[in-house]
């Protein structure tokens, strides 16, 4: 008879978050429970490590935490997701933006950094590039160094070529990178005005004022009091008037919240900071 | 074939009722959706394989045609009693103990995402023995570990029956792994939702 995969219990996921806190720092306490899950049984089967052994190697081997890290932390990104989104960003938010002298973007949760180029590429068409500055920023230092260098795999660029199109954007995605055999690499104007560095929203604070913020599909992974956390950190971030663009399925719940941010795109949850 | 009592006892007891299907399975789950009561006194999730991008004509047909509401799921959204929720595209759908969807975008599980062994592994942990899952039609053999695991954990699990489905693949994976307790064809699983 078939035999299902061994997978942790909820008290030893517990275990885990409290092993992980004490030791490195990183508190996934508030982090959906359900998705941690599911990741740590898959990093268990991939590794071939029951509990006891996950346990072990996590205590004594820093190597292995990098590893854990990046495993936990979900980082799969798309240039041009949901192109929905760009339409919309395109119709409703640049134009805003090229009223300003100057903009400065954080990207939250940028992973390697698909989506702060994808604005890169927005602003660049939008003739906005030169004025505008875009911060990306992430718990996982690997993740930032491969968002520093740019560098995609043709095939991943090909399987962003269908986002591109149906954004509307003009020209083809490959217009934006220099092809080098299987590698694709971000053209460096478009790079100019980035910066990639480590930011973790669940402990660390407000660095900046900007003029828009995009976290998508980041807040699908926090329990809703980390959201609301989170969304006061944004707040306290963003200017007068500031946009924050959320992922589409994830929306502004508690009322308190909604009464400080004016919906600007329903279905693409792009809201913009109302009050002081 | 009449339905045996137990069958109708485990589904009377259900929270919850989860549908899974590929390639094919549109036919069957969209005659589910029409036949369900408005008072079925359950939760409902339908997990179909899609393309992301292209915003099928699904949810509108299914809204037009359930006497249920329907949405499809957004980001913590609390699991309401008499409601029909949808898996979105591009996402994988997930359950929290506190009865409400939460979603991941990571690596699609069988090329697909929505995978459907994602939300019935889940919900096995979630719902255990207050849950019925049906596995329909599809070209892969995606669902057929959740269904095992929904199984395992006390649910009622339910392939349809290869011989019906338009693609076998996925109900015979299950029925291969002992995964589903019943091997019904379409027209009795709608007579049981009707119970």
């Amino acid at each position: 008879m078939h035999v299902a995969a061994e997978t942790i219990t909820t008290p030893q996921i517990t275990e885990i978050i409290d092993l992980v806190k004490k030791i490195y720092g990183f508190d996934f306490s508030s982090y959906t429970k359900a998705s941690l899950k599911r990741r740590v049984t898959r990093i268990m089967q991939l590794k071939r490590l029951q509990f006891y052994d996950l346990k072990h190697v996590l205590v004594n081997d820093k190597g292995f935490f990098q590893h854990f890290l990046e495993e936990v932390t979900v980082n799969v990104t798309e240039m041009f997701r949901d192109p929905s989104f760009y339409r919309a960003f395109n119709e409703q938010v640049i134009p805003y933006l090229s009223s300003y002298q100057h903009t400065k973007i954080w990207c939250a949760g940028c992973s390697s950094g698909e989506e702060a180029y994808s604005l890169a590429i927005l602003l660049n068409q939008a003739g906005l590039r030169k004025k505008a500055f875009i911060y990306g920023t992430d718990i996982n230092t690997e993740c930032l160094k491969e968002a520093r260098k740019g560098i995609y795999s043709l095939r991943k660029i090909k399987s962003y070529a269908e986002n591109y199109q149906m954004a509307g954007l003009a020209g083809s995605i490959t217009d934006h990178f220099t092809i080098m055999y299987d590698a694709a690499s971000i053209h460096a104007e478009l790079k100019q005005n980035t910066l990639f560095s480590v930011h973790n929203l669940v402990s660390d604070n407000v660095f900046n004022e900007f003029q828009l913020i995009s976290c998508r599909n980041v807040f699908i992974y926090f329990e809703i009091e980390l959201q609301e956390r989170i969304l006061d950190l944004f707040y306290k971030s963003l200017a007068p008037l500031g946009f924050l663009c959320l992922g589409s399925k994830e929306t502004i719940r508690s009322d308190s919240f909604r009464k400080k941010f004016k919906v600007i795109n329903q279905k693409e949850n792009i809201y913009q900071k109302i009050g002081s | 074939m009449a339905l045996d009592p137990y069958i109708i006892e485990r589904w009377r007891k259900s929270d919850l009722l989860l549908l899974g299907g590929s390639a094919g399975s549109f036919k069957p789950i969209y005659s589910a959706v029409k036949a369900f009561p408005k008072n079925l006194d359950k939760a409902v999730l339908i997990v179909i394989h899609r393309k992301k991008n292209f915003f099928s004509e699904i949810e509108k047909l299914f809204a037009e045609s359930s006497r249920m509401s329907l949405r499809e799921v957004s980001d913590k959204d609390v699991i309401k009693n008499n409601t029909v929720y949808i898996a979105p595209a591009n996402y994988h759908t997930l359950i929290e103990k506190d009865r409400s969807f939460s979603l991941d975008v990571s690596d699609a599980v069988w090329y697909s995402k929505p995978s459907i062994d994602v939300a019935f592994d889940s919900a096995s942990d979630i719902y255990c023995e207050k849950c019925t899952a049906v596995l329909f039609s599809g070209a892969n053999p995606d669902g057929a570990e959740g269904l095992f695991k929904l199984r395992k954990n006390g649910a009622l699990t339910i392939a349809q029956n290869p011989l019906e489905a338009e693609m076998p693949e996925m109900p015979q994976s299950a029925i291969n792994m002992e995964a589903a307790q019943y091997v019904l064809n379409t027209k009795e699983i709608l007579e049981l939702f009707q119970l």
